[in-house]
């Protein structure tokens, strides 16, 4: 057996366990840090698949951007000095039937469908050539999602500061 | 234990998007949905990735997969901040009572 294969058994029931936990947890900050470990298994996976940039980025973007902010959120949004986050859950014998009959959904059309896959051999590095493609084939999407980009970060900034001054006015 | 392919990586993502269906559909927490929202997000890019690595090893399943984790950045952001201004507005952000159209 190959050291890959124990890799991908590993970091796949690391993601998914982690992601169960994240689900069914009653505290919010046991799910936050229970996604955090979703995310770095995800982030493993794309290493098996040979897609290190990728990894990186997703350990810099959700791991130290996104999951930061989700615990900001957390922390803002929570009334007084409570030591328990709790959040409730509805409707969960009716999401229950609705995942799962997604998932039977979807596994099904997977082992049915007949994937020609092709035999390739390994990737060294990425980087440069996804260099490459950005600055050729991809170089219009490349700069339509920087504008994407900037506008949703003005629009953040604009309505949490519009948010405080009228905290303050109030006061 | 058979070695990883194709369809290992496609069942992890199924799961994966499973798993965030339920926190979307169960979930009264607003930040909890948006933490499924990553959840299936994932999901699509674990596929996005192993399609591309299975089929003569191309790069622009991983270049859609950069593309999504930037637009999920992008969505975190202005969420959180739509979530911060209903919070201040309803003192709440329990979904079922964040009930007006119309402030």
């Amino acid at each position: 057996m190959e050291v890959t294969t124990l890799l991908f058994y590993a970091f796949a029931i690391i993601t998914l366990s982690a992601a169960a936990v994240m689900v069914f947890s009653k505290n919010i900050v046991h799910s936050a840090f229970a996604l955090m470990f979703t995310l770095i298994g995800v982030a493993a996976l794309y290493v098996l698949l040979y897609a290190d940039f990728l990894a990186a980025a997703q350990l810099l973007v959700y791991v130290g951007g996104i999951l930061i902010l989700i615990l900001f959120g957390v922390m803002l949004t929570t009334q007084g000095l409570t030591f328990s986050f709790k959040t409730t859950a509805v409707n969960v014998p009716a999401a229950t039937v609705v995942s799962t009959a997604a998932l039977m959904l979807l596994i099904y059309a997977f082992v049915q469908t007949d994937w020609t896959i092709a035999e390739t051999g390994v990737r060294d590095d990425t980087v440069r050539e996804m260099g490459m493609m950005l600055m050729g084939a991809y170089v219009l999407p490349f700069i339509v999602i920087g504008v994407l980009l900037l506008i949703a970060i003005i629009g953040a900034i604009l309505m949490s500061t519009r948010l405080s001054a009228k905290n303050d006015g109030e006061i | 234990m058979i070695e990883p392919g194709l369809i290992h990586f496609l069942i992890v993502g199924a799961i994966l998007f499973a798993l965030g269906l339920m926190a979307i559909l169960s979930k009264r927490n607003t930040i909890m949905v948006l933490m499924g929202v990553e959840l299936i997000l994932n999901a699509s890019n674990i596929n996005l990735v192993a399609f591309s690595r299975f089929t003569e090893l191309s790069l622009d399943g991983q270049m859609i997969g950069l593309f999504i984790i930037i637009i999920a950045a992008a969505e975190a952001a202005v969420a959180l901040a739509i979530v911060l201004n209903v919070y201040s507005r309803f003192n709440t952000i329990s979904l079922d009572k964040i009930n007006l159209m119309k402030g």
